[in-house]
């Protein structure tokens, strides 16, 4: 196949995104500028190495007997969408070998290379950065409108979809905040469920490295027991 | 035949000494869930505290309690021990007081003289007067090393050999007096030393009439010390008390006589579920009842130890006894060998807090029952104790009643033996080899004289040759050590108590290890793949490296980093194969180092990795610290790649994940944790050590002690409680990788 992605990384033991063990391929480049990004190295879209999907394929193939049933790839990123294309070769590709697909993402543009992602994606865990339009615009740089229509398209798609959102410290960890985020999640057919994550500060390093400022570095990070306060008010 | 026999179903093992047979037509498979498991009784809280105070009162004082220094260790040399006579359910102790040792000179009594000392204690002169008397294994061996052996052993090339204390790594079928009772055992045997005597003799055969005629002595002493407890163990046990109490007699009689490296239990939950089962559904015992005997006598083998000294106790730290014990596993008939016992035994690590012994090893196979896999996981999840064996690759070799001596040694229970050796460092080859036969550290000739690496850029083909020429004279020189050291042993210190509990028939292996495996094959990567450069001291003596780009590291399931390292151990068992061993045991190799990985790294000089003199090597076949960064799954691939048949001895890997790595909720992870073992023994690995806890948590527990007093971790192959490790042990294993991936 001639389509080749730019992949930041891989990591081979992948539980926290989605679905059983997963092997995770992290795609380079994202135009988002998250405040609490934890992978600022995989921004840029200059950077990273060009892997086809064979390639890719090969890798996958070699931690299949860990992925038992519910196991499987995760692309995440980066944002993993705006190479949507190859990674719609490479979920295909996937599903010919019987492994499963889960797409990490914060929502883009609807493009028919979005479609074709969808069609073979098992799996989307898909951010709700903000409950809010303002918000969106003020620190992700796109509207509110972009992620809604992504998953008004997942709806029309059978992939289970888990959505995610990450509580910081005085942005998003008020009561009202949340129930926002949960009326919007409950507009999605296939929700499997709704993850809190807890804002830490483990990229500090990442930061540093890069030469880059940590724009919440005099931001707490968030205990667990503020996610588990805030996952009751969910139910 | 026998009334206690009476509710079980017939078999051969009613005609010839057959355990596995007894269990095959007995034992009930559980496919069922934990819910059955019942907590600690009122009673096990009383005696569980007791032996607490002393678990603390053995701290304080240095980590030995006390020491008999008058009484040579045997069977019935001190007066009968209790821990706390009137709750105790399962009696025995080695000496006449709780966790009292004894001494035991007859694996050298240099050692033992020394262990005393380094606790503050003397041997008495009584017994020093009676060792002049006496050839120790010790003295033996040291009568007929040469010189070669002797500069092998204080280089460090070869490290940790049986031959100043007592080799171990022997299970007894501790099963059989159980089920038969002492004097058909000694029955049988007086049969197979009649049938021996009536044949052509040489020195083989009466050397095995001499030792048939100790297996029956000591037979005989077995049943002496039980009656010295009030029991009489002539018969087989009529009931699930008295069926753990005749098998922890027969245990304690072989610690009381061998003070080996290694005394596994062997594979005895499920036997004794046999015998659980028949009374709770007679209605003897309640399930509580039960669980109250595992408890106990579970208590009973944490409280089992040896005299060591600081040397010893820097190669296997921690105070380690391996008492391990085999879990599960499938039969060959396809049934599970799980039993309800199986979850008792893992239940004590609950109803006893986590602890290092006995060493927990859970035989898996892609067949166990879920509801087992998940409780394992848990287990794992929650105490850190666990070790996890394949069955399906270690089933097809030994059949379906093997246990596991030490860590990671599979042997028939009953019909196998093992010559436990220690293992050879393979990076000091390397070096030795660029050096023409000198030590690096100390420039000593060790290995003959002979062609050295001239150049000034190491080229990997020339590193191989050298290799080539000095890797006979390394496995020459180790299996000749061996061959002395366990002729010596069974002359001087020979195992009456367990070997009378095998076959007359046994078969014996050779066991050699190697350590330092990443180290090798991140050097000989850093040769192939990167531009090594030589410094040589003013002898000209190669000390140092200096390696220049990049090279694929082990660790990171690139086959160009990985091959190297399975390729050098297939050489090194090929050259071992070819010199003959001992009683023609069986050559067989581990890749297992213990915590002797901290020794092995102080005695060798700087690699061609990076690695500088002094430093750590990783424990067994983990790839080297830090340097597996492509996850956990690559690590273990990279690991998976040496195969079992060549390292039939094992092949040790420890794993820690951090628990928000595996997974958001603990159900999530334990499913995981069992996912990644079905992954990686799916691709015929061996062993994984399981430890769930993040670098932290160690930290604070080196700083804070007190605040973790049980804390246990698996290090290599075995449990330790942190506590019991040396601060420079600590530091190495906090050093390790922790995979995570948040």
């Amino acid at each position: 196949m001639s389509t080749v992605g730019k992949v930041h990384s891989f990591q081979s033991f992948g539980a926290v995104d989605g679905p059983g063990i997963r092997f995770v391929v992290f795609m380079q480049g994202c135009p988002y500028s998250c405040p609490y990004c934890h992978n600022p190295d995989t921004r840029p879209f200059s950077g990273g190495r060009e892997y086809t999907v064979d390639e890719i394929v090969a890798k996958a193939e070699r931690y299949k007997t860990y992925f038992g049933e519910k196991g499987g790839v995760t692309v995440s990123g980066g944002e993993p969408l705006m190479q949507a294309e190859f990674v719609a070769e490479l979920f295909e590709a996937l599903h010919e070998k019987g492994i499963t697909t889960a797409l990490d993402t914060a929502g883009v543009k609807v493009t028919d290379n979005v479609r074709r992602v969808l069609e073979s994606t098992d799996t989307v865990l898909c951010d709700i950065k903000f409950p809010t339009d303002e918000q969106y615009k003020q620190h992700i740089g796109i509207g509110i409108d972009t992620v809604k229509e992504f998953i008004a398209e997942c709806n029309k798609t059978d992939a289970d979809v888990v959505i995610r959102h990450v509580v910081v410290p005085g942005m998003t960890d008020s009561e009202e905040n949340i129930k926002a985020v949960a009326s919007l999640a409950s507009q999605v057919r296939n929700l499997t469920k709704i993850e809190l994550l807890p804002f830490r500060k483990l990229c500090v390093q990442k930061y540093n490295d890069l030469g880059l400022e940590f724009p919440l570095a005099d931001t707490p990070e968030c205990d667990a027991d503020t996610i588990e306060r805030l996952k009751k008010l969910m139910k | 035949m026998f009334e206690q026999w009476k509710g079980f179903v017939s078999g051969n093992w009613k005609k010839r000494i057959d355990v596995r047979n007894f269990i095959q037509t007995n034992y009930k498979p559980y496919e069922g869930d934990e819910s059955f498991l019942c907590g600690p009784t009122e009673r096990t809280k009383i005696v569980y505290a007791k032996f607490d105070e002393l678990l603390k009162k053995e701290h304080e004082n240095g980590g030995v309690l006390d020491i008999d220094t008058e009484t040579v260790t045997s069977l019935t040399a001190y007066a009968p021990g209790y821990l706390d006579k009137e709750n105790e359910i399962i009696v025995g102790l080695q000496t006449d007081a709780p966790l009292r040792r004894g001494v035991n000179p007859f694996g050298g009594i240099n050692m033992t003289r020394k262990a005393c000392k380094a606790y503050g204690y003397q041997l008495s002169d009584k017994i020093e007067q009676e060792f002049t008397y006496r050839t120790t294994h010790n003295d033996g061996v040291f009568r007929v090393y040469n010189d070669e052996i002797r500069a092998a052993r204080h280089t460090g090339i070869i490290t940790g050999l049986p031959d100043a204390y007592g080799r171990g790594r022997i299970i007894g079928d501790y099963r059989r007096v159980a089920l038969y009772g002492i004097d058909k055992l000694i029955e049988e045997k007086q049969k197979d030393k009649a049938a021996l005597a009536a044949q052509d003799v040489t020195a083989e055969e009466i050397r095995r009439l001499e030792e048939l005629y100790q297996q029956i002595a000591f037979l005989g002493k077995l049943k002496e010390m039980a009656a010295m407890y009030g029991y009489d163990i002539s018969a087989p046990a009529k009931d699930s008390k008295e069926a753990v109490q005749w098998l922890y007699f027969a245990y304690l009689g072989a610690i009381k006589e061998q003070n080996g490296a290694a005394m596994s239990l062997g594979r005895v939950s499920t036997f004794l579920d046999i015998y659980f089962e028949r009374d709770l559904a007679n209605g003897v015992y309640t399930e509580e009842q039960i669980q109250e005997i595992v408890d106990d006598f579970v208590m009973k083998l944490r409280m089992a130890r040896h005299l060591r000294t600081p040397e010893y106790n820097e190669l296997f730290a921690g105070d380690p006894m391996w008492i391990t014990e085999a879990i599960g596993g499938m039969g060959e008939d396809g049934r599970t060998l799980v039993t309800k016992s199986s979850f008792r035994i893992l239940n004590t690590l609950y109803n006893l807090n986590p602890s290092a012994e006995p060493n927990m090893t859970v035989l898996w196979s892609q067949g166990l029952p879920h509801a087992f896999k998940r409780f394992a996981a848990k287990v794992s999840c929650d105490t850190d104790s666990i070790q996890y064996e394949n069955d399906d690759v270690m089933r097809p070799v030994y059949g379906d009643d093997y246990a596991i001596a030490c860590c990671v040694s599979a042997m028939r229970v009953g019909k196998d033996m093992q010559f436990f050796g220690a293992r050879a460092n393979l990076v000091k080859l390397l070096l030795m080899s660029l050096n023409g036969g000198r030590d690096e550290k100390s420039g000593m000739q060790v290995a003959p004289a002979g062609k050295k690496f001239e150049g000034e850029y190491l080229d990997y083909d020339t590193v191989i040759e050298l290799m080539n020429i000095y890797r006979p004279w390394l496995a020459k020189t180790y299996v000749k050590a061996m061959n002395m050291i366990h002729y010596m042993h069974d002359k001087y210190a020979y195992e009456k108590v367990q070997m009378a509990l095998h076959d007359s028939d046994v078969h014996r292996y050779m066991a050699f290890g190697v350590a330092g495996l990443s180290v090798l094959a991140d050097s000989l990567s850093a040769i192939k793949y990167a531009k090594v450069k030589v410094i040589r001291d003013d002898t000209g003596l190669i000390t140092d490296f200096v390696t220049e780009g990049e090279f694929p590291k082990y660790g990171n399931d690139d086959v160009r980093a990985d091959l190297i390292a399975k390729e050098q151990v297939g050489l090194f068992f090929e050259e071992l194969k070819k010199v003959p061993t001992y009683r023609n045991a069986e050559h067989t190799l581990s890749i297992l180092t213990i915590t002797s990985n901290v020794v092995y790294g102080k005695k060798t000089g700087n690699t061609p990795d990076g690695r500088r003199a002094g430093e750590p090597f990783a424990p067994g076949a983990n790839p080297m610290h830090g340097r597996d960064a492509s996850g956990a799954l690559a690590s273990l691939n990279s690991v998976a790649k040496l195969t079992y048949d060549v390292c039939k001895d094992g092949i040790s890997n420890t794993f820690c994940v951090v628990p928000q790595a595996l997974g958001g909720d603990d159900e999530t992870r334990y499913e995981n944790l069992s996912q990644v073992i079905d992954g990686y023994f799916g691709q015929n690995a061996q062993h994984i050590n399981i430890n769930v806890f993040d670098r932290e948590m160690l930290i604070d527990a080196s700083e804070h002690p007190e605040k973790y007093p049980n804390l246990t971790i698996r290090v290599s192959g075995y449990a330790v409680n942190f506590h019991k490790l040396s601060k420079e042990q600590q530091k190495e294993v906090i050093a390790r990788t922790f995979h995570c991936c948040m």
